[in-house]
């Protein structure tokens, strides 16, 4: 199928015309703040104005807290203590508008979730019911670098279907048969000529060639292991930080979970919680011992996870898609970039006021 | 503002390298617009990186807890209120401090700012004496400060440091006619349903991730009571009962100690309006015992006292 431009109006009209195909979430305006949300006939869809969601749309592949399994405790029940694996449905669904950056984090998380030795059973089944289409970005902000980070705002990598904010119509472009199938499902629209496609490939070359290129990352991939973890910034790096779970909650790519059983009377929950490597307990041993019961341990894995054990084991790219979240909202101004410099060997930007 | 960034700089040269401290606590500038990092200096060739203006609403005293050096610390009203809080629990001495006191005029509210230029992306924000002026692109706009205060410096009744050993310029004038608990009297007016629910809704978003506890002073627990597991008092998914028994519970260990400084409702990445916990325990403080916060080394917390005089029966 060719490219195919849509009116803006007509476009979201289309997309509610999916109802009985797919689940659709579209980015909407919550507060000070951005969600996928599903969508409805009342939704007011933010395509326009959004830049990015404050959550990421990873938790519409892996929720925060999932039930996995349910056991019963009573000892009358001859099904006691034998976990039941929770009944989910895999209905088709669809993130329409998710950013390059988010839908490239899949791809990383991928890594984690779906390997040769292990699936895991949820979020592939979720994954494989998802198709993502994407919104090219027009305009980036200054915390974006995704292109360092081997992504671009119009990158199609983890893609099904990439929009392009044409102004009055979005120019969609199928990239994958998942992609392929969501469009052929949609009415409306029409076949995209020479133009549209010529002016779509300036727009998307204009806003790449605007991307700031400030992160040195590839200093890092040469380097020991022992001689970025025993480097001397580390404590300060960690001193501002809270060890909260703004920066690895909010990211696209963090994977890490607990899990967890609950007991409500005779019925229990084995559940999985989103964790953080920046939360004390998350080494904690049963013995009681704490590998990292340091401050800037926990600070350091953070970094280390993503841009050298990451690098190290996969050799493809790294554990970030420079979605910028991490830098906009921690609470305390801890700048990934500027970690990554001081991995690198370059100065941090903020040398003084 | 760069008056004062000179003079801090120059302070905590000064004590650097006299030996009256090993380290100091303050501010370094944001790498994003309003978003000042606190940072510690612990030579005097760093000291440069100091820098203060209206965005640097985060607790310092949140940065002693443990510390076992001798520290120069910059303090706020509030902050210093957290400061003399830590002592008199005994959370670090007073000889290890110097403290230089800043007397404030309040902390800039990032979100109001970016709600009132319908959230474009502010790439720099500067600052005059009663002004601050936003920059993106393509727009430029100038704010009075005043209407751009944190919640909790709008109803603030101590802008001047408490407590210090020095003090940076002259002290500036208290708010004066400040209602301080308008916010509380409304929900206290609710039903007990209204009530739940605007408990409730104020925490739908929550996502557990306890910027909030983490960046208050008052939460030093070795371990906090969500943290534990064995015995485990609360369930760690985003379970809506389990993330209220997180808030409750973590509102009422404030009592009698919260100075309302901000911190917690500053940090949140989800923007919820976490003071409204703390807020109704800050004014039975007031009522019941006449307590402010951390305004006193001498007297102890209401909530730590027993008098044998006390004019409450129920405790005789
Ligand atoms: S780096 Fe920032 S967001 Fe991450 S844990 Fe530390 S304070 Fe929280
Ligand atoms: S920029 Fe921060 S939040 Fe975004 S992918 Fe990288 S580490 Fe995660
Ligand atoms: S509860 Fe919030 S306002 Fe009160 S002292 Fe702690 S951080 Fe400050
Ligand atoms: S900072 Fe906000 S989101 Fe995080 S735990 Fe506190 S209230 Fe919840």
């Amino acid at each position: 199928m060719g490219d195919k431009i849509f009116t803006k109006q007509g476009w979201v009209e289309s997309l509610r015309g999916l109802a009985g195909d797919y689940m659709v979430f579209v980015p909407v305006k919550e507060g000070d703040m951005y969600a996928f949300r599903h969508l409805d006939n009342d939704t007011k869809v933010a395509f326009d104005d959004y830049h990015n969601t404050r959550m990421s749309p990873k938790s519409i592949v892996y929720p925060q807290s999932e039930r996995m399994f349910e056991y019963s405790l009573d000892k009358q029940d001859p099904d006691c203590n034998i976990l039941k694996e929770v009944p989910k449905t895999f209905a088709p669904q669809a993130i329409v508008g998710i950013r390059p950056c988010d839908a490239h984090a899949f791809q990383i998380s991928k890594r984690n979730f779906d390997t040769p030795e292990y699936r895991d059973p949820w979020w592939v089944q979720r994954y494989e019911a998802t198709t993502l289409i994407g919104l090219g970005c027009n305009s980036p902000r200054s915390t974006c670098f995704c292109t360092a980070m081997g992504g671009g705002p119009f990158d199609e990598e983890g893609l099904d279907v990439l929009m392009f904010d044409m102004g009055e119509t979005y120019l969609v472009r199928a990239l994958t048969d998942k992609g392929e199938a969501f469009l052929g499902k949609l009415n409306g629209g029409r076949s995209a000529d020479k133009t549209d496609r010529e002016a779509a490939l300036r727009l998307s070359d204009h806003v790449r060639d605007g991307m700031p290129d400030v992160v040195p990352v590839d200093p890092i991939r040469n380097k020991e292991i022992k001689d970025i973890f025993d480097a001397s910034f580390w404590d300060d790096v960690a001193f501002a930080c809270l060890n909260c779970g703004t920066c690895t909650f909010l990211c696209p790519a963090c994977w890490c979970f607990d899990v967890q059983d609950e007991v409500y009377g005779r019925e229990g929950d084995r559940i999985r919680n989103w964790d953080s490597c920046m939360f004390p307990l998350f080494t904690l041993h049963g013995s009681g011992h704490n590998p990292r019961a340091k401050k800037f341990q926990r600070v350091r894995q953070r970094f280390m996870h993503k841009f050298k054990y990451y690098v190290d084991k996969f050799d493809d790219g790294f554990q970030c898609t420079g979605c910028g979240r991490c830098v906009q909202f921690c609470p305390v101004n801890i700048d990934i970039r500027d970690v990554l410099r001081l991995m690198s060997d370059e100065p941090p930007v903020r040398l003084s006021a | 503002m760069i008056e004062l960034t000179e003079k801090i700089r120059d302070i905590a040269k000064k004590l650097l390298k006299d030996g009256t401290v090993d380290v100091f606590i303050g501010y370094k500038k944001g790498s994003v617009p309003m978003m000042n990092e606190p940072v510690l200096i612990r030579n005097p060739d760093e000291a440069d990186l100091l820098y203060w203006d209206s965005n640097c609403g985060l607790n310092l005293c949140n940065y002693l807890t443990g510390r076992t050096d001798r520290i120069g610390i910059l303090a706020t009203g509030c902050n210093s209120r957290s400061i003399v809080t830590h002592i008199i629990e005994n959370q670090i001495r007073r000889d290890q401090l110097y403290i230089v006191g800043i007397p404030c005029t309040g902390m800039i509210d990032h979100r109001a700012v970016n709600r009132a230029v319908g959230h474009r992306e502010i790439t720099d924000i500067t600052e005059s004496d009663i002004t601050f002026t936003v920059t993106g692109k393509g727009f430029q706009e100038t704010f009075n400060k005043a209407d751009y205060l944190q919640g909790n410096c709008k109803v603030c009744r101590h802008r001047n440091p408490v407590e210090y050993d020095e003090m940076i310029g002259e002290p500036v004038e208290e708010q004066k006619g400040i209602e301080p608990y308008s916010d509380v009297k409304n929900i206290e007016k609710m039903s007990c349903d209204d009530k739940n629910a605007f408990f409730r809704r104020l925490i739908d978003k929550c996502i557990r991730c306890y910027a909030c506890r983490n960046a208050c002073p008052l939460c030093y627990c070795p371990t906090c009571f969500v943290d534990e597991s064995r015995p485990q008092w609360v369930g760690k998914s985003i379970d809506p009962t389990d993330t209220m028994t997180f808030h409750l519970l973590r509102a009422f260990h404030c009592a009698g100690r919260c100075t309302d400084c901000g911190a917690c409702e500053r940090v949140c990445p989800m923007g919820i309006s976490m003071r409204q916990f703390t807020r109704k325990l800050n004014r039975d403080a007031e009522e019941l015992f006449s307590w402010q916060a951390g305004l006193s080394l001498t007297e102890r917390p209401p909530l730590d006292t027993y008098r044998s005089d006390d004019y409450n029966d129920f405790i005789k």
